[in-house]
């Protein structure tokens, strides 16, 4: 088990001039010793590459990757003592399922008798004690994936265990109870675990602190909570959240706040920062009136959906979409009607160039 | 399944028909024809007697066909113990990305493009002591090779040279195998801890396993079959020394004319390369399935 620090950018290809040549733009993180962490981001934002990095597959370009401060940027996996499970099974066709999980302690000449108990307690969380004996190649694709994830954790004593979204070909029944599974070993082994994935709701119920990253830039570390109420970044508020943060660009001076040329009126004690801004505001926490009051903007319903655990309003505002969420059981306004929205509220973010001011 | 779920439709055989009509002339009414010699005895175009199986019962009892055949086993399972190995050996050695990869596949390839004879010719050449590389070197480093006086040293040049010419098929057959392995196996096997010998044995053998079938079988059918190379070679020699099932068949039935046991010989010869390479199918085919029976039990 380690802390693992990491100071350094990534390119692919050589000698990189801008931005977009870097797979992994200069960054500084630390991930603390037993902590359950997710690199959370879209397609190509450079999670796997971090997490290749951290493993050892992948030399970064620059910069450097410690382990408890002993600098380890240039071993190798085996070194650096760290697990990694991958997106696609990989399984040891000849071997059978106990042999696949013994792998990586045979190889690390560790006693048979501590493999056969170690290999067999693994296959006990994984509910897989009855197929111990059973070719692996013939398993199916859920099934191979649970052996790799065995294979992930059978070694109790390794820096900290990587999941680069290892849940992608399990049925949906089956990933939550793996999940849970990988959080409950999280809570028994205090071991250091990585978790990549492009699904928000697997990496706020899995991690305690998710890396919310695009465009090979990291934007916000923290809490689902901080994720969720302070996105530091549009691009956050905007990805987390289903539907994500509403933004409202806006113009704030002298107390008045202006929306494409409506005036808001910013309500009593609520500090407004001077300038061009972009408001965001949670579907969960964009309140509608009937009547216009201090820190309401008009707008019109265009949509109502029921999705069944609740109702998705779509308001257009001054030309900008809104959307709102409103409990099943909340009187949701008709479609046509006009209402007005409390953009200007106590949940209400302030955005300069994308970043989070107030 | 239930039948009557579907409505039978026998129009389909009508797409099947072209397939048969050319499987027909090209492979079946051949084969009937050597049929038809392998139980006659044919005297002249107008004379010709039905001999039922005796020409069969007569090759059974023919000596020097059992010479060629056990020579023809033994060098077919030389070439698969030499070719098969070394094929998988080079494959690995091979760069697998970049320029030097498509020079080294070109160079690697070169051999299959020369016809069977040209091969033969090449040797032939390669190993006279008087003007050939081969042969002049050995000499002048103090060996007394002569390919065409030592029968050892013939049967030794004939193998060569097919594994000279048939290697780099194998190569190329494990190369494709080797490239179809996704990276993940290889990054997996790193984080296990896996030696070089370990990744070889748990995931580029298995991963072979397809296309070395394939080449098993196919060097083991042409190795079978072997003609062109050994007679522009060797001729046969010496003696019978390298005169491989093909040449024995076609000195029988082009040379002494004797259709009747050529015949018969030719559907026994067609019998056991059939037989041969069922076997070592299923062989194959078991080892990487040996746990099977355990995981049903």
């Amino acid at each position: 088990m380690a802390q693992i620090e990491l100071d350094l950018a990534h390119a692919y290809k050589p000698n990189p001039q801008v931005e977009t040549d870097y797979a992994l733009l200069p960054l500084k993180m630390s991930f603390r010793d037993g902590g359950a962490y997710a690199l959370l981001g879209p397609s190509g934002c450079g999670k796997t590459t971090m997490l290749n990095i951290m493993s050892g597959l992948v030399v970064p370009s620059q910069g450097t990757v410690k382990f408890d401060g002993v600098d380890v940027t240039r071993s190798s996996p085996q070194e650096r003592n760290i697990a990694q499970v991958f997106q696609f099974p990989v399984i040891y066709d000849t071997m059978t399922v106990a042999q696949n999980l013994a792998f990586p302690l045979k190889n690390r000449q560790v006693p048979a008798d501590q493999i056969r108990k170690r290999v067999g307690q693994i296959a006990e969380m994984l509910d897989m004690s009855h197929q111990l004996d059973m070719r692996a190649a013939g398993l199916s694709a859920d099934q191979k994936q649970k052996i790799s994830l065995g294979r992930g954790l059978v070694r109790s004593d390794v820096s900290a265990v990587l999941f680069d979204e290892p849940l992608t070909v399990i049925d949906p029944h089956l990933k939550w109870q793996l999940r849970r599974k990988l959080k409950q070993i999280h809570h028994e082994l205090k071991l250091t675990l990585i978790y990549v994935t492009h699904d928000q709701v697997e990496a706020l119920t899995f991690a305690d602190e998710v890396v919310v990253m695009t465009r090979g830039k990291a934007v916000q570390v923290g809490s689902a909570e901080a994720l969720f109420e302070r996105p530091a970044h549009t691009f956050v508020g905007h990805f987390i959240g289903s539907p994500g943060m509403n933004f409202l660009p806006a113009q704030a001076g002298g107390g008045v706040l202006t929306v494409q040329g409506q005036a808001v009126q910013v309500p009593q004690g609520l500090a407004v920062p001077e300038g061009a801004l972009k408001l965001g505001i949670r579907p969960e926490y964009l309140q509608v009136s009937a009547v216009a009051e201090p820190g309401t903007l008009a707008a019109v319903v265009r949509q109502v959906q029921d999705v069944g655990t609740y109702q998705m309003v779509t308001c257009d505002a001054v030309g900008v979409v809104l959307k709102l969420r409103l409990t099943p059981q909340a009187q949701a306004p008709q479609v046509g009607a006009q209402v007005f929205l409390h953009v200007l509220g106590p949940h209400t973010c302030f955005y300069k160039n994308e970043e989070l001011v107030a | 399944m239930n039948p009557t779920e579907k409505p039978v439709n026998q129009k389909a055989w009508w797409l099947v028909l072209p397939v048969l009509l050319c499987v027909a002339f090209s492979a079946i009414l051949p084969l009937m024809t050597v049929v038809n010699y392998s139980v006659q005895d044919i005297i002249s175009p107008e004379r010709r007697v039905f001999v039922g199986t005796e020409w069969f019962a007569a090759v059974m009892r023919d000596e020097e066909l059992h010479g060629a055949l056990w020579r023809q086993l033994q060098f077919s399972l030389a070439v698969l113990a030499v070719e098969i190995p070394l094929g998988i050996a080079l494959a690995l050695s091979m760069p697998a990305q970049g320029w030097k990869s498509s020079a080294v596949l070109v160079l690697v390839a070169l051999s299959l493009l020369i016809p069977w004879n040209v091969v033969g010719t090449i040797w032939q050449i390669y190993g006279r002591a008087d003007i050939g590389l081969l042969g002049h070197t050995l000499q002048a480093l103090g060996f007394d090779y002569s390919y065409t006086g030592d029968p050892v040293h013939a049967w030794f040049t004939v193998l060569i040279m097919d594994v000279w010419h048939w290697t780099p098929l194998v190569a190329l057959l494990a190369f494709a195998g080797l490239r179809s392995i996704p990276d993940a196996y290889y990054q997996a096997a790193r984080i296990d801890g896996a030696s070089k010998f370990a990744v070889f044995r748990y995931i580029q053998l298995p991963k072979m396993r397809e296309v070395l079938m394939i080449a098993v079988l196919l060097r083991f059918m042409d190795s079978f079959m072997i003609y062109t190379e050994p007679f522009v070679l060797t001729g046969g020699g010496p003696g019978t020394a390298t005169t491989f099932l093909s040449q024995y068949l076609t000195q029988k039935a082009v040379g002494q004319f004797d259709l009747g046991p050529a015949a018969a010989f030719s559907l026994i010869y067609f019998l056991i390369i059939l037989l041969l390479c069922f076997v070592l199918y299923n062989w194959m085919q078991s080892l990487g399935t040996a746990h099977k029976e355990h995981a049903h039990a």
